[in-house]
């Protein structure tokens, strides 16, 4: 490594720089204990993450950070909530009830809580009208993490790829979802993921079984450079339909291949080329093969868990993290309309690139924020529940914890709904409490109504909590203005699209595609 | 036969007290009169933690795994999963400042752990920077009451001169059971290994 000693600064972060750096002088950091932003006024990138007014993304830009710092970048991360990964941050129900602190989805389901809290106090009685925390099935609302945004990970998914490339698994603890669940003619059955589970699930009639366990015995024995395995069909040219049709799938069992195992969220992939199609299911049925019970893994105490390890990862690579910064605006330059710098508390940090989520660029504002200009647009709403069971969700097996993918056609939507069960196994409830979330995207004026189908699958429900968040994306690539925007999360429960979304900001800030690769440990000379 | 137990050790403390510095003297027996940056205390790009063994008798070692904050601190961004299943924490003043600074910080640093951290855990509180007495304006008597009030170890050190760094870790390894249950050592993760998670330092080997 070219850096020794931190012995100012100055002199050594600009030598990790990639760019100019601005001539301020700054003390060396030993003698300046002040929480100034000034000492850092020669950083590359900036990332702000998670405005409290709008829901943020947190997860994405920290992953970022944490991947562009060991590619040597110098990142300065701010946050304007006092705790990690904004609306990806696992809080307690403390947390989520105390309005003050929370992010969008946080704070829309703390008021929620609020008024059905004071509303079922001026009926006079209940358990609610105690304080949350003192709420009967939890002795103190510390018991819980609730994760804003539950996402499961693919075990063999890119976001592995990436925890494994940085090592960030060293800080994280994982544990498989005990099921992945889809939803067909009313009632659910475990996706199968060979064709020894095709042939007993529920899920098919008898002869569909038989055609079902021809296309995964196709899948099972794909080679990709043995022709002979391909059974005469070029997947880069032929539409996924023709592969369906090929193999004689009807349309309920496409529902289940194409959503809750290839994890498309609408049909357009069945009229576009195989080859991704085939990709994805393999991966999925890789995951399962895995760790056995689901394709999926989560961390031990939540999702919150994630931003942390990232920023730690970044920390130790010299990137500079600042919780509870306040960003006051964003700067561009008057003539050529490109990033200059930001400004939080009466201080301008310069840099040339500046990676934020949508909140900071306009999203939901007056345009006099988000540097003046909005660069974003709302592509949709999610709509979210988040349920306290105190069981199992019936008909899986009593699992632990579950993913259901409800596919679009089942219920006559153009959107699936999502299921993500978690529990006490996971250190994010009390013993015998279940938190469900279920979400879809907002397709009518009563969004609480089309989650129905998947609220209905919980069984009885002790508490419900529901918001609603729109969806934002950026409306140019940052290319020119170097103001480059992730989107907001969707209404997966996977991390499959965060992820793609880590590659393509990736992509536009760097100018090449991120290649994930074992990272070496460099011995010090 | 020897027995070797791992355990997690964090250090806390504010920035620029000589954490970085405590822990290069320790595992490397170093000291640099410049800010210790994380790269140089850890050894090479990257690492989560270093470590170091210390023998409490012919059979019985102490492997600590050592986590410094990566400048953290310095930013009020130490996030919990720093502090999750430590068994030691080191919290670190300076004694050449007044009460009111470095002390004061180690204090609040103490509240979070017991707020925190596994009850277990053991802390060592340090004032640092014993080569430079001769400016002292945090007495010895201040950080010994707080430490005997609040249960925890108490030393004095200097990083520079290496006086009484060895000792206090000593000390830490002589307080922490002999035989911890297996959920409290670092090896003892739960859950599902995830692909190219390396494997842990054992908790136990018999060689
Ligand atoms: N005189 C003296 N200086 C020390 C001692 N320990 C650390 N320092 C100096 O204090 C500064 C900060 O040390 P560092 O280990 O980076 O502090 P950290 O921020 O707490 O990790 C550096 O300039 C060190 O050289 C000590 O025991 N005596
Ligand atoms: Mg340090």
């Amino acid at each position: 490594m070219d850096e020794e000693y931190d012995v100012s600064a100055n002199v050594a972060w600009t030598s990790l720089s990639h760019t100019p750096v601005a001539t301020t002088t700054s003390p060396p950091m030993a003698s300046s204990a002040t929480h100034s932003i000034l000492h850092t006024s020669h950083l590359a990138l900036i990332w702000m993450i998670a405005d409290p007014h709008l829901q943020g993304t947190g997860l994405t830009e920290c992953i970022l950070s944490g991947l562009l710092s060991v590619d040597g970048q110098k990142v300065l991360h701010m946050d304007r909530n006092d705790y990690y990964g904004g609306a990806s941050a696992s809080l307690n129900l403390t947390q989520v009830s105390n309005s003050g602190l929370a992010s969008l989805v946080a704070r829309r389901t703390a008021v929620v809580f609020e008024k059905e809290v004071r509303r079922r106090q001026e009926r006079g009685g209940g358990d609610w009208d105690q304080p949350w925390t003192g709420r009967s099935y939890s002795a103190t609302g510390e018991d819980y993490a609730v994760d804003l945004i539950p996402k499961f990970i693919l075990a063999s998914g890119e976001l592995t790829r990436m925890l494994v490339h940085t090592d960030v698994t060293r800080y994280l603890e994982f544990k498989q979802i005990a099921g992945s669940y889809v939803y067909r003619d009313g009632r659910i059955s475990k996706v199968p993921s060979t064709e020894m589970e095709a042939v007993r699930s529920p899920l098919m009639g008898l002869f569909e079984k038989r055609r079902a366990r021809n296309f995964f015995m196709f899948l099972q024995s794909w080679r990709e450079d043995d022709p002979a395995t391909h059974q005469g069909l070029d997947v880069n040219t032929c539409l996924m339909k023709d592969v369906y049709a090929k193999f004689g799938l009807e349309p309920g069992t496409q529902d289940f291949v194409g959503h809750a195992m290839a994890l498309w969220l609408d049909d357009d992939y069945k009229t576009k080329p195989a080859r991704p199609t085939i990709d994805r299911i393999i991966l999925y049925t890789q995951s399962m093969a895995r760790y056995g019970k689901s394709p999926y893994i989560y961390p031990l105490y939540g999702l919150g868990e994630l931003p942390q390890a990232f920023a730690r990862l970044s920390a130790i690579y010299g990137g500079t993290y600042m919780l509870d910064k306040k960003i006051e605006s964003v700067n561009v330059d008057p003539e050529t309309g490109k990033f200059t710098g930001v400004t939080s508390a009466g201080e301008t940090v310069r840099a040339k690139k500046v990676i934020g989520d949508p909140s900071y660029f306009g999203a939901g504002k007056e345009l006099e924020e988000g540097g003046g200009k909005m660069r974003v647009v709302e592509t949709g709403k999610v709509v979210r529940a988040i349920c306290i069971l105190k069981h199992p969700i019936p008909g899986t097996d009593d699992a632990d914890s579950a993913q259901i993918i409800i596919p679009q056609n089942q219920v006559g939507r153009k959107n699936d709904i999502y299921i993500a069960a978690v529990s006490s196994a996971h250190n994010v409830a009390a013993q015998n409490v279940w938190i469900a979330m279920v979400s879809t995207i907002v397709e009518t004026s009563v969004p609480e109504r089309e989650i129905l189908p998947g609220l209905q699958l919980l069984g009885s429900v002790l508490d419900k909590f529901v918001s609603i968040t729109p969806l934002y994306a950026p409306t140019a690539p940052g290319s020119d203005d170097h103001v480059y925007i992730t989107k907001t999360y969707d209404a997966t429960s996977h991390f499959e699209t965060v992820v793609e979304d880590v590659f393509d900001v990736w992509h536009r800030v760097k100018g090449e595609p991120l290649v994930l690769k074992k990272r070496e440990v460099q011995v010090e000379a | 036969m020897s027995r070797t137990t791992s355990f997690k050790l964090v250090l806390l403390g504010e920035s620029a007290v000589g954490k970085s510095s405590l822990v290069l003297r320790f595992v490397r027996n170093e000291f640099s009169d410049f800010r210790i940056n994380h790269r140089v205390s850890i050894g090479f790009a990257g690492a989560a933690f270093l470590t170091q063994t210390v023998n409490l008798d012919d059979n019985t070692a102490v492997k600590f795994e050592i986590w410094d904050t990566a400048g953290q601190e310095r930013y009020k961004s130490l996030a919990p999963i720093y502090f999750r299943n430590s068994n030691a924490a080191v919290i670190v003043y300076d004694i050449t400042q007044p009460p009111e600074t470095s002390f004061e910080k180690a204090k609040t640093w103490v509240r979070e752990l017991q707020r925190q951290a596994d009850p277990g855990i053991v802390i060592m509180l340090v004032g640092n920077k014993l080569d430079l007495s001769a400016s002292r304006k945090t007495s010895t008597e201040l950080g010994k009451q707080f430490a005997d009030e609040e249960g925890l170890l108490f030393a004095e050190a200097s990083a520079k001169s290496g006086e009484g760094v060895e000792g206090l870790f000593m000390e830490i390894a002589r307080k922490l059971p002999a035989n911890p249950p297996p959920t409290r050592t670092p090896a003892s993760r739960q859950g599902v290994r995830v692909e190219g998670q390396a494997e842990e330092t054992p908790s136990a080997c018999n060689c």
